[in-house]
Parts: structure tokens; C-alpha cells; sequence
């Protein structure tokens, strides 16, 4: 439905175009969204732990995290509420480091992220393999800073952001696809920018 | 019940049906929906605008009506300079347009008297939007939870709502409001004029029977981060805050 009175402010199409998914627009700042108040976490506190259901398969601290190879991601990133933001520049641990440190290949199909203030979200296992996911540590080259999830956030870039979890202490291998926080309200269950899967029921 | 399927709301029409100017910055679109839906106090719904040539910008705005509004529902919409949504609305939009929206949307940010209270609601500048519709469903629901309300504005014109607070607040039921303004002096004898800070959120608490259940934060990122510390240091428990922040 055309609305009377609106027109496109981009004009002519540009490059950027393919690069942005339906209904998100492009952003120069970088919005900081989360459902609670930031942790302020200190790295000596910090720990990481990948488990199977309730079992922990191996524990990280952050010195011990730290020395795992790192690895420079850079990417756009789509936040649900409409907002695109191109080239954010990563270094982190990609998920295939983690699992291979652990000595172990994927034990389900589905994981759940776990994150120190009880968020969650859920994440097929596959989405963070093959070098398309990690647990990222340093943003534009500085440490994350706590509003944006440090000392150590997810990061799943092909998906919608509420994925890339804040302020993450845990992977959680799940024998189903069991929501997370938004996920159990309202948010769509799997969340792929490029299909507009916002919410709940949408294709 | 907390899910918002979207299946249960997908895009709809909806016609402007009042526009109300409330501050210099800020102007209510009142919405007739074409799809009735009940909201919870707190959501949202997407707004889709869309060109001829088929370009779309959508953005969430807040709802600051109360459920009870069967039909129709208010949007609080702040202009933004840079923005291509606000300023549509602000320039643009005119009563009898169709706009699409959909909604009711998220399902962490609510409140509903059925909860009860008391609740400490903190919101700066348009970030008192989804809290006034809490507060109008607390009084349309003849709820006796217990509500403070604090709210930060700059200047006394920039009050949202302010009136209609001034009159909630003057029926002395449980609903509490504490205004303050950091560019102007207060105006009324309770009020502060400065940032949200610590101390202030120990006596908003202080003017409650308890300490509150759960305490909604809303506003822009700074303000948000500032008054969930401040709420924080005052020894509210970090689990029964909930926040919802715009801007960069």
C-alpha cells in the first residue's frame, strides 16, 4: 500500500541497496538494545562454559579463553528493530576453535547461548559452524564495551542481533530447538534478516 | 500470556483519526485500527511506510494508550531531525490517512494490573510513552498498585502528558509523580530539577508502601544506562529492572 505523501529518500539506487535486508535501513551509529540493565562484568570474574543439557564439557576463564586462536570478522550486522549497520569489524574465538579446544564435534543439532544476567537465545548448531559464528572479544580492535555485551558476546551476524547474545558465559548443546528470551515472546524462532523473520508465525 | 504472534497480527490499515500536538517536539497520532487487537500496557507495534517506487521504512513506536482503548490506539511520536518516519508524520501525515501497521508487539517490556505493585516506572524525555500506558491502565483498571512514576525531562514544555499526570497525581490513589527537569527549576515543591541519580531513586522508592516488584526504565541509551545504575546503587535488585532504550 503506497502512503500518501511518502516518498524514497534514496534515490538513485545505490550499491548499499542489495546490501541491506526488506524493512531495515541503514545506521551510522550503533543502537544499544537489551531488556535489563548492563552488567558490569570484570574479566577476572568471567568465565565461559559449553555444555550438553546440563553437563559442562569444558570451562574456560578468561585468561585460558583468551589463548585460543583468534580470529578477525568483519561484517553487517541487522538489529530486528530496522536498523543495519555495514562493516562492523570483530575479533574472537570462532565456535569451531571452541569445539575443537574441547576436543568434541557437535553432540546435537540445536544450542541455546547463555549469558551472565539469565538471557538467552537459541541457535541451530549449524548456524555456528564453519566459521559463520563466534564468541567475539574485541570490537573495532578495543575491548566490547559493556553496553554492547562485553567482556565477550556471540556473534552471529547472518541472523537477526538479539542472536549475537550480550555478555555471554555459556554455549549450551540442546537435543531440541528450544526458545530463548525473546524467542518464548514473540520473536521469531530462527530470525534470518534476509526472509524478515521478526516475529512469531512470519514465513 | 506473554507471546505477541505475529501470526495473530499481521500488517493491517489503520486511519489517523486525531492528532494532538503535546509538546513542541512531540505529537499523539490517534489510530483507528482496521483489526482491533488488545494490547498490554508497555508494547509496540511496527510502522510501514512505503513509497511509490516501492521503498519501505518501518520503525516501532510505542503505544501510550491504555488496553481499554478498544479500537484505537495512541502513538507519541517524537520528531526527529534526521529521521525519514517522524518527520513524515510531523510534516506529512494528516487525519483520514491510512498508515500500516502491525502489531501488538513484545512481550518483556509489559505491565498489567493484574501483576500489581508497587512499580517504580523511570522514563526520560518520549521514553515515557509505553509507561503512560501503564499508568492509564492502572486508572482505567481502578488498580491499587502502588505507582511512582519518575520522569526526566528538560524543560516543563517538554513534559509529555503533563496535565493529564499533574491531574493522576493530584487524586492522591497510589500514583505518584515525580517530574525533573535539567534545564529548568522545578515547578512544583516535590519535584527535582536535575539528572536522575541515586539518591533521587532511593526517595522515589522511599515513596512507595514497599519496595517495588519490578521497575521499567525507558528512555535514550544514556538516560537508560544513568537510571538503571542509579536504581541500582539505590539497591534495587538489577533482576527486576527492565529497560527498553532507543536511540544510539
Amino acid at each position: 500500500m503506497v502512503t500518501r505523501g511518502f516518498s524514497s529518500g534514496r534515490h538513485p539506487p545505490t550499491d548499499n541497496d542489495a546490501r541491506i535486508p526488506p524493512g531495515q535501513y541503514l545506521e551510522q551509529g550503533f543502537p544499544v538494545l537489551s531488556a535489563g540493565p548492563t552488567p558490569r562484568l570484570r574479566t577476572e570474574d568471567w568465565s565461559f562454559t559449553l555444555k550438553h543439557g546440563p553437563r559442562p564439557i569444558k570451562k574456560w576463564n578468561w585468561t585460558e579463553f583468551n589463548a585460543l586462536p583468534l580470529t578477525r570478522m568483519t561484517r553487517d550486522i541487522h538489529c530486528v528493530t530496522a536498523w543495519t549497520k555495514f562493516d562492523t569489524a570483530w575479533q574472537g574465538v570462532l565456535v569451531d576453535d571452541i569445539l575443537a579446544d574441547a576436543g568434541i564435534a557437535p553432540p546435537t543439532a540445536f544450542t541455546l547461548a547463555l549469558s551472565f544476567d539469565g538471557y538467552t537465545t537459541n541457535v541451530p548448531a549449524k548456524d555456528l559452524l564453519d566459521g559463520r559464528a563466534m564468541v567475539a572479544l574485541l570490537y573495532e580492535g578495543k575491548p566490547i564495551t559493556p553496553d554492547h555485551g562485553g567482556p565477550a558476546r556471540l556473534l552471529v551476524p547472518h541472523l537477526y542481533f538479539w542472536k549475537s547474545a550480550k555478555w555471554l558465559n555459556g554455549l549450551q548443546f540442546t537435543e531440541r530447538d528450544e526458545p530463548g528470551f525473546w524467542e518464548l515472546r514473540g520473536y521469531h524462532i530462527y530470525g534470518d534478516p534476509w526472509r524478515e523473520q521478526r516475529y512469531t508465525g512470519d514465513p | 500470556m506473554s507471546e505477541a504472534s505475529a501470526a495473530q497480527s499481521p500488517w493491517q490499515t489503520a486511519r489517523i483519526t486525531r492528532i494532538e500536538k503535546r509538546t513542541p517536539r512531540v505529537t499523539s497520532f490517534f489510530f483507528k485500527l482496521s483489526r482491533p487487537f488488545t494490547h498490554q500496557a508497555g508494547q509496540h507495534v511496527d510502522v510501514r511506510l512505503t513509497a511509490p517506487d516501492g521503498y519501505q521504512a518501518r520503525r516501532s513506536y510505542s503505544i501510550a494508550s491504555a488496553p481499554e482503548s478498544a479500537g484505537t490506539i495512541e502513538l507519541a511520536i517524537e520528531k526527529l531531525e534526521d529521521g525519514e518516519v517522524s518527520p513524515f508524520f510531523h510534516e506529512v501525515a494528516a487525519v483520514g490517512d491510512e498508515i500500516e501497521l502491525r502489531g501488538p508487539l513484545g512481550g518483556h517490556f509489559i505491565w498489567s494490573a493484574s501483576d500489581g505493585g508497587p512499580i517504580l516506572l523511570v522514563g526520560g524525555g518520549s521514553g515515557v510513552v509505553p509507561l503512560m500506558a501503564m499508568v492509564r491502565h492502572r486508572t482505567l483498571r481502578k488498580s491499587a498498585a502502588p505507582v511512582a512514576l519518575v520522569f526526566s525531562a528538560r524543560v516543563w514544555d517538554e513534559v509529555i502528558f503533563r496535565d493529564e499526570l499533574i491531574g493522576l497525581d493530584d487524586r492522591r490513589d497510589g500514583f505518584d509523580l515525580v517530574l525533573t527537569l535539567t534545564r529548568e527549576p522545578a515547578q512544583r515543591a516535590s519535584d527535582y530539577s536535575r539528572r536522575i541519580d541515586a539518591a533521587m531513586m532511593v526517595q522515589a522508592t522511599e515513596r512507595l508502601p514497599k519496595p517495588p516488584t519490578l521497575a521499567f526504565v525507558c528512555g535514550s541509551n544514556a538516560f537508560v544506562s544513568a537510571a538503571a545504575q542509579a536504581l541500582i546503587d539505590a539497591d534495587v535488585p538489577a533482576g527486576l529492572i527492565r529497560t527498553e532504550r532507543y536511540g544510539v
